[in-house]
């Protein structure tokens, strides 16, 4: 067992809370495994033997106010170093929003539900997380003002676990901004969404805490009988940072679109695994995962559709494109696809590429320089994706974030 | 006009992937002309644009080809626009992500910064746009789309003219603009072309059919083959071709290539 997952144990269950059992029931699980290495298929190209020589920087701030988004009002939930510092009340009718401890009995009943068990970092999740959120969103409630989850952190750890309900004929839109300085931090923070029959969710994962942090987290959907979801993840990478993701078709006619983003540099690795499952006939998934890797940077993509047996008339697409920059960036993808079902339409495909030469040409042809062209090309083969985004406003503000973030790799566009 | 050639092509040879395609192609264009180049399928009449704005994968194997006495041929793809020569591709690429404003911007950025002009401002330029959108007839919200994303065969030869109307190139080639056009979109063409008609500017029109010469009157008319120019004359010869086809270029040849290739040197 390693050094790290021992002295995590040693510590026991901390709280007393309705959180309690929970604890220790990841206690034991993780007391018969131990910490994923290369041999472990689903963590291999994640180098966690790290975590044994974490030196953590302290957490010194308690307050952080985060920019407002340009364009759109959004209710804020911030978290300083895994503490939840705005005061919470109910802020719209229909929307109850109360600190994860004090989470009625209904809603603690979606913990665990949605994330499935495998998850290495999920047990961790459940043992540490001390903070987060219950949002309950009540039958035949549409709340526009998107819901800010805001985690900035400086240092030390901090462990968020969100339950998110959504019920019938109810809308939300929800932002996790993950944020905070380079330091060395460690953090686990998972959401669990869960979807009642036509909700609808808008989800959007800003996961762009870089440097030394150790970033692990999760988001789990169940899609309900025409639930819908729009999801989009944008990772940024860091020294050791894993992304699950599971959308679970539980109802039949659920709709997910789930796009994900991926801009590293230096030596930076964002790992993402999503798993898709679809338990019941006529659901619709389409996943666009797309990436560019500069400097040393690594990128793991995972992507898993597994379509049961009667799960008739699915449609299921996975798309995986990857764009580098450098000989040294790294990418490693593997879309995989199991389908038990006969009468399916589905379709997957993984690429590492290089640009288009005939649209690099077109561009130049107009007068465009050949650095000024690749930049363009490069940042519009991730702007497909963030022009999905529902809400115009978040839209730009990725656009801005992400160009800024681009710039720093012109350097290295100008000579792939 | 000015007796200065603007461009000024001299026994142009090139090749694509080892095979000979222009072989010995010459022609020179004064300010003001509008030339036309007319010829059968595979003559090279898409190569000679290709080669002039400097794709990739077009070897220049011999000759040579001046735009205002400047080497063209020694300069990158993006010297070549910026010096002013325009291609009207025959097929426009599109690219998805990248908005057409913003492409333009920074098509008409650099353009102004070879000739030491200053940047325009978003909102100068978004003015400027606006005004190209409507002159070839296109909704001002292909703005925001990407380039070329999902326009239509017409949408695309219009949005090559408006790009030509903002960037205002002293050498503009325009390659099969009229394939695929209804009448209508055939029209904005033109007078998007007409419209640009100067004396210090000129035209090479590449073209299959007498249709487009109806609006845009050439002053020469060129015929292309087999990699050179084997007939010249003004606006009539295109109707003879219509009339005629290019049957005639093949028994030439068999009767007598060597007298051909004379008649054009002359």
């Amino acid at each position: 067992m390693s050094l790290w997952l021992t002295q995590l144990l040693d510590r026991g269950v901390e709280q007393s809370d309705w959180l309690t059992p929970m604890r220790e029931q990841a206690q034991t699980q993780l007391r018969a495994k131990s910490l994923p290495n290369r041999q472990t298929e689903d963590y291999r190209y994640l180098p966690l033997a790290k975590l044994n020589r974490l030196q953590l920087a302290p957490a010194n701030h308690s307050d952080f106010t985060p920019d407002p988004l340009p364009g759109v009002e959004t209710l804020d939930l911030v978290f300083v170093n895994g503490k939840l510092i705005t005061p919470v009340a109910d802020l719209e009718p229909g929307l109850s929003v109360c600190p994860l401890q004090d989470a009625d009995e209904s809603m603690q009943g979606v913990f665990n539900q949605v994330k499935p068990e495998r998850h290495f970092f999920g047990l961790v999740n459940d043992l540490l997380a001390n903070g987060g959120v219950a949002i309950d969103v009540a039958d035949n409630c549409v709340i526009t003002k998107p819901i800010r989850l805001v985690h900035w952190q400086d240092g030390g750890e901090a462990h968020c676990r969100h339950l998110i309900r959504i019920g019938e004929h109810a809308a939300l839109n929800v932002i996790e901004q993950h944020l905070g300085t380079d330091q060395a931090s460690f953090n686990t923070h998972f959401c669990e969404y869960q979807l009642a029959d036509h909700a609808r969710l808008t989800h959007q994962r800003f996961a762009m805490q870089t440097g030394l942090a150790a970033n692990f987290g999760g988001c789990h959907f169940n899609l309900a009988n025409h639930s819908q979801l729009n999801s989009t993840v944008v990772g940024f990478g860091s020294d050791l940072a894993r992304l699950d993701v599971d959308i679970n078709h539980t109802g039949e006619h659920g709709h997910a679109l789930q796009n994900a983003i991926y801009l590293l540099g230096e030596k930076e690795l964002f790992d993402l695994h999503t798993n898709v499952e679809h338990r019941k006939p006529n659901g619709v998934t389409e996943q666009n995962v797309r990436g560019i890797v500069g400097d040393k940077g690594k990128a793991v993509f995972n992507g898993r559709i597994h379509i049961h047996r009667y799960a008739q008339k699915t449609l299921a697409e996975l798309n995986n494109r990857n764009l580098l920059l450098t000989r040294n960036a790294e990418v490693y993808t593997k879309p995989e696809l199991e389908i038990y079902a006969d009468d399916v339409r589905c379709a997957h495909g993984a690429t590492v590429a290089e640009l288009d030469n005939k649209a690099l040409y077109y561009l130049q042809s107009r007068g465009v320089s050949e650095t000024d062209a690749r930049v363009m090309l490069n940042f519009g083969f991730i702007n497909e994706l963030i022009e999905q985004i529902q809400l115009e406003p978040v839209a730009h503000w990725l656009q801005a974030t992400l160009k800024d973030r681009f710039s720093s790799l012109r350097h290295q566009v100008a000579e792939a | 006009m000015s007796n200065e050639n603007l461009l000024s092509v001299q026994g142009l040879h090139a090749s694509v992937e080892n095979k000979t395609i222009l072989k010995g192609l010459s022609l020179s264009v004064k300010p003001g002309e509008v030339h036309a180049i007319m010829g059968p399928n595979g003559a090279g009449k898409s190569t000679l644009g290709y080669v002039l704005s400097g794709r990739e994968g077009y070897d220049v194997s011999g000759g040579q080809a001046l735009l205002q006495g400047q080497d063209l041929l020694q300069l990158d793809i993006e010297e070549r626009a910026r010096a002013g020569l325009f291609l009207a591709f025959q097929y426009p690429v599109e690219i998805p992500g990248v908005s057409n404003l913003e492409f333009l911007k920074a098509a008409v950025d650099a353009q102004r910064a070879a000739n030491d002009q200053p940047a325009l401002s978003s909102k100068e330029f978004l003015k400027l746009a606006r005004e190209a959108c409507k002159q070839v007839n296109l909704p001002a919200e292909f703005l925001k789309r990407g380039v070329n994303e999902g326009f239509s065969g017409g949408e695309k030869k219009r949005n090559e003219i408006m790009q030509m109307l903002l960037l205002q190139p002293k050498l503009c080639i325009l390659d099969e603009s009229d394939s695929g056009l209804d009448i209508d979109a055939l029209k904005v063409v033109a007078d998007g072309v007409n419209s640009m008609r100067d004396s210090d500017r000129a035209f090479i029109v590449v073209t299959h059919y007498q249709r487009l010469l109806d609006y845009i009157k050439p002053d020469y008319v060129h015929v292309l083959s087999d990699g050179a120019i084997v007939k010249s004359g003004d606006a009539s010869l295109a109707l003879e071709l219509e009339s005629q086809g290019y049957a005639w270029l093949e028994e030439r040849k068999a009767q007598d290539p060597a007298e051909m290739h004379q008649e054009v040197t002359k």
